[in-house]
C-alpha cells in the first residue's frame, strides 16, 4: 500500500462496488446542476428551447438525476460499510457488480427516453414506456420493476452479509429501514384516475422517504461516520441512533398528513398533520446536538478534515433545510397561502441538499482517501487543501444564496397570487412579474452559477485530493495527543 | 454498564423507538382506511366522475369559513350528458394525457407539482375562461394552440405545443370539471370563479 496512489487492492470487495456507485452518483449530480441552471434560465427567459427542451422536460430530468444520484450514493456507502460493520466480506461480489451495471444501464435508457422521445399519446403505453408524469418518481413502469429488482437483489446481498457476519445496533436499524424504504416505493407503483388517490400515495413515497426512511438511513451512515471520522464510542452513538430513529419516526410518519391537507381528503388531517409534523424538527435539533458535542468532545480532530467538514455541514443542513424551513411552511394556517409556490422550493432545495447532498458527498471523502491508500487528509494538505475549502464554500454560499432569493419570490407569490389575488390564472401572473419575484428568480440564478463552479470544483478535488501526498492518514490516537 | 441510568441505557431506547414506530405505522393505517373510503369517487368530498354533466359552482360556506364546491343543475360538458362508464372513460383519457404530457413538471394540481405555470386545481372555473357559454370552446382552442392563444398576461412564458389531440383535449377538460368539484378544504382560499347561471 502506497499513500497518494488509487489502487483498488487498497479496498475491500464491497468497497469496490461502493465507489463505481459513487462515480455514477458524481456524474448524475452533475447532470441535475446543468439541467437546474437551464431551468432556472428558462424563468428569466422563456423562450429559451421552448418545443425543444422544454421546462418539463429538463425539469424532470434535474429532480430524477438528483433522486438518483442520492439512492446511488446510499447504496454505496451501505456497500462502502456493510464488510467493516459485518465483520465478513460481502457475500454475492458478482451479483453486486452485476446490480450496480443492470441498474446504471437503465438509468442511461430512462434519461435517453426523457431527452429524446419526452412524451407520449395519452395511453397506459406511455406510462410503461417513457415517463408517468408524477414528479420524483417519473421512471416508467418498466423501470419501476427494475430498480425493485434490484433493490431486492441489493437488500438480500447487505442482509446475508450481516447474517454471515455479525449484527451490531446500527446495522439492525439499517436492514430494518431498508424494508420500509423499498416497500414504500411499491405504493407509488399503480395508476389511478382519481388525483387525490393519486397523491395520497403518492406522498407515502415521497414524504415517508425523505422524512422517515433517508433521515434514519442518514441516522445510520452517521453514526458510522462518527466513530470512522471522530472514534466516537459506538455504545454513545447507538444509544443515540435509538433516540433520533424513536424520535423520527414518532413525528414523521404521522407528519404526512402536512402534505393533506388540500388534496381532498378529510378535516381532521389539517389537525393531525400540523400538530405531528410541527415536531419533526426535534429529532433534527438533536441530530445536531449529537454530531457538535461528539465532534467536540474529541475537539474536532480527524483523520479526514473535509468529510468531518461535510458531516458537520449535513447537521445543519439538516436541521435549517428540513427543520426550520419546513417548519416555516408546515402549519395549515400558513400552507394555506404558501402551498405550491416557490416557498416549496426555497425548502426543497435547501433541504435536499442540506440534508442529503452533504452526507453522501462526506462519504465521498472517506472513500477516496482510502481508494489512494489511507492517504493524509488533516490539517496541512498541498495547497492548505483549497480545493476542499473553496467548493465547500462555493456550494453551500450557492444553495443558501438561491433559498433565499426562492424564499423572497415565495413570500411574493404567497401574498400576490395566492392571499389577494385567490390563485387564479391572472392572479398567477400578476405575481410573476412583481418586481420582487422576478429578482428573485434573477438571484437565484447568480446564485445557481455559484453552485455550479463549487460542484466542479469538488469533482476536480476528489479526483486529484491526496494525488502526490505521501504522508499516511494521521491516526486518531496521534491527533488526539497532539 | 450498572451505573447507566436507566433512561440512558441502549436498551430503553431501543425498545421505545420500536414500540413508537409500531404506534405511529398503525395509527397511519387506521386513517389511511378511513381517508380511503372518503376520497373514492363517489363520495362527499371527491364526487364521482357523472359530476361533469352538473354545473359547478365553488360557494363560500359561513360554517366552514371556506368555499367549496357546490355541485347545480344539469350542465352536460360539450352538450352531451354521459353514463357513468362514458364519464369514466372521458374523464380518465384526461388523466392518462397529464400524466403521459408531464403536465405536472409546469403545473400543479391540488397544489402539488411544479410551479412555473398557474395552478390547475380550479382551472375550469377560472374567470379569464370569459363566461359560461363560450368557455369549452376557449379551452379546446387553448390546448390545442396554446402559443397562438399565450395569454400570459403581461408575462411572455408561454405553454408549448404538446400537440394534443382533440379527444385527449376533450378528456383534460373533463378532467378539470371534475377536478374542481374536489373538496379541498378552502384551497385555493379566495378564488374568485367564473360567473356562471345562478351566481
Ligand atoms: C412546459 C411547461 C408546460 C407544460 C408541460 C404544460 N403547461 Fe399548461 N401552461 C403553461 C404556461 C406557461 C401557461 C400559461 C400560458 C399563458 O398564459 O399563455 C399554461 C396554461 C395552461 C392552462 C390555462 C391556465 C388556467 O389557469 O386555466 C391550462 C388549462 C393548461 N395550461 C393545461 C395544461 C395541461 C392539461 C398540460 C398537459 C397536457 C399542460 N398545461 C402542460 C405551461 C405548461
Ligand atoms: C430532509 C428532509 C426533507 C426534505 C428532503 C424535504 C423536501 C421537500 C420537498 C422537495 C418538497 C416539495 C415537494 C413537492 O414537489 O411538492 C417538500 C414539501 C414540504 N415539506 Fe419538506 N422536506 C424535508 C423535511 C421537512 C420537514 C421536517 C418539514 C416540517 C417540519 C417539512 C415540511 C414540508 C411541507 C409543509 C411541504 C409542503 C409544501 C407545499 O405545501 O407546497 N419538510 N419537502
Ligand atoms: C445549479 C443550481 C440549481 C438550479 C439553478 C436549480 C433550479 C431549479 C428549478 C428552476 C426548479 C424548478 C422549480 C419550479 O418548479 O418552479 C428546481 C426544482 C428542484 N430542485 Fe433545483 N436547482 C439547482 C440545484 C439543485 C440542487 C443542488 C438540489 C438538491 C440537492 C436541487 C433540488 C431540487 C428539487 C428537490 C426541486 C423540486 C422542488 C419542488 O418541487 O418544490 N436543485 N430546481
Ligand atoms: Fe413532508
Amino acid at each position: 500500500m502506497q499513500p497518494g496512489v488509487i489502487d483498488s487492492r487498497n479496498l475491500s470487495p464491497g468497497q469496490r462496488v461502493a465507489v463505481k456507485y459513487f462515480i455514477a452518483a458524481l456524474v448524475l449530480f452533475l447532470a441535475q446542476v446543468v439541467f437546474g441552471l437551464i431551468i432556472g434560465l428558462q424563468y428569466l427567459m422563456p423562450d429559451l428551447f421552448l418545443g425543444s427542451l422544454d421546462f418539463s422536460t429538463a425539469r424532470m430530468v434535474h429532480i430524477n438525476a438528483m433522486i438518483v444520484w442520492m439512492l446511488f450514493g446510499f447504496i454505496g456507502s451501505i456497500y462502502w460499510l456493510v464488510e467493516e460493520e459485518a465483520g465478513v466480506s460481502l457475500v454475492g461480489q458478482w451479483l453486486a457488480n452485476l446490480i450496480f451495471w443492470v441498474f446504471s444501464i437503465a438509468v442511461s435508457v430512462v434519461v435517453v427516453v426523457y431527452l429524446f422521445v419526452q412524451y407520449g399519446p395519452g395511453e397506459h403505453s406511455s406510462l410503461w414506456l417513457i415517463n408517468e408524469g408524477r414528479e420524483y418518481i417519473e421512471a416508467p413502469r418498466w423501470a419501476d420493476i427494475g430498480i425493485v429488482v434490484c433493490m431486492l437483489a441489493f437488500f438480500y446481498n447487505i442482509a446475508a452479509t450481516f447474517m454471515k457476519g455479525k449484527w451490531s445496533g446500527i446495522s439492525g436499524v439499517l436492514v430494518l429501514d431498508l424494508v420500509a424504504l423499498a416497500g414504500l416505493y411499491l405504493a407509488g407503483m399503480f395508476y389511478s384516475t382519481n388525483i387525490s388517490m393519486d397523491q395520497y400515495w403518492w406522498w407515502w413515497v415521497i414524504h415517508l422517504w425523505v422524512e422517515a426512511t433517508w433521515e434514519v438511513l442518514v441516522g445510520c451512515i452517521m453514526a458510522w461516520g462518527l466513530i470512522k471520522t471522530i472514534g466516537a464510542k459506538r455504545k454513545i452513538v447507538t444509544t443515540w441512533l435509538y433516540i433520533e430513529v424513536a424520535l423520527m419516526f414518532g413525528s414523521g410518519i404521522l407528519g404526512l398528513g402536512h402534505h393533506y391537507f388540500w388534496i381532498g381528503t378529510p378535516e381532521y388531517w389539517l389537525t393531525v398533520g400540523g400538530f405531528f409534523s410541527a415536531l419533526e424538527p426535534v429529532p433534527l435539533v438533536a441530530m445536531v446536538v449529537h454530531a457538535i458535542y461528539d465532534a467536540g468532545v474529541h475537539r474536532f480532530k480527524s483523520g479526514n478534515h473535509p468529510a468531518l467538514a461535510w458531516l458537520i455541514a449535513h447537521a445543519f443542513g439538516n436541521f435549517f433545510g428540513a427543520g426550520v424551513w419546513g417548519f416555516m411552511h408546515t402549519l395549515p394556517q400558513i400552507n394555506l397561502y404558501t402551498h405550491g409556490t416557490q416557498w416549496s422550493a426555497s425548502h426543497g432545495h435547501l433541504a435536499f441538499f442540506g440534508a442529503y447532498a452533504t452526507i453522501n458527498i462526506a462519504v465521498f471523502y472517506l472513500a477516496i482517501q482510502k481508494w489512494r491508500g489511507n492517504v493524509w487528509m488533516s490539517a496541512g494538505m498541498p495547497g492548505n487543501g483549497w480545493k476542499w475549502k473553496w467548493s465547500l464554500a462555493l456550494l453551500n454560499l450557492g444553495m443558501i444564496g438561491m433559498t433565499m432569493a426562492l424564499l423572497i419570490s415565495g413570500y411574493e407569490q404567497s401574498f400576490v397570487e395566492r392571499a389577494l389575488g385567490g390563485s387564479t390564472w391572472s392572479a398567477y401572473f400578476q405575481a410573476q412579474q412583481t418586481a420582487w419575484f422576478v429578482q428573485g428568480m434573477f438571484w437565484r440564478q447568480v446564485f445557481g452559477y455559484i453552485f455550479a463552479i463549487g460542484t466542479v470544483l469538488l469533482i476536480w478535488d476528489l479526483l486529484t485530493v491526496g494525488r502526490g501526498e505521501h504522508r499516511p492518514q494521521a491516526q486518531l490516537e496521534e491527533v488526539m495527543t497532539a | 454498564m450498572s451505573t447507566t441510568l436507566w433512561w440512558a441505557s441502549e436498551e430503553f431506547w431501543r425498545k421505545t423507538a420500536v414500540w413508537v414506530t409500531a404506534f405511529m405505522a398503525v395509527v397511519l393505517i387506521f386513517l389511511t382506511f378511513d381517508s380511503v373510503k372518503k376520497i373514492t369517487a363517489g363520495s362527499q368530498r371527491v364526487p364521482a366522475y357523472t359530476v361533469i354533466n352538473q354545473r359547478i359552482y365553488y360557494r363560500w360556506n359561513a360554517e366552514r369559513g371556506m368555499q367549496e364546491p357546490v355541485i347545480g343543475d344539469e350542465a352536460p360538458l360539450f352538450g352531451q350528458k354521459l353514463d357513468a362508464d362514458a364519464a369514466w372513460a372521458l374523464v380518465d383519457k384526461g388523466k392518462l394525457t397529464i400524466q403521459a404530457r408531464n403536465c405536472m413538471n409546469c403545473h400543479t394540481l391540488l397544489g402539488n407539482g411544479a410551479y412555473y405555470a398557474p395552478d390547475l386545481t380550479k382551472a375550469w372555473l377560472d374567470p379569464a375562461w370569459a363566461a359560461e357559454p363560450v368557455r369549452e370552446t376557449l379551452m379546446l382552442q387553448f390546448l390545442l394552440d396554446p402559443e397562438t392563444n399565450a395569454r400570459g398576461f403581461g408575462s411572455n412564458r408561454k405553454m408549448p405545443n404538446l400537440h394534443l389531440t382533440e379527444d385527449e383535449a376533450r378528456g383534460i377538460i373533463a378532467y378539470l370539471k371534475w377536478m374542481s368539484a374536489i373538496d379541498t378544504n378552502g384551497f385555493p382560499r379566495n378564488f374568485k370563479p367564473i360567473a356562471q347561471p345562478g351566481d
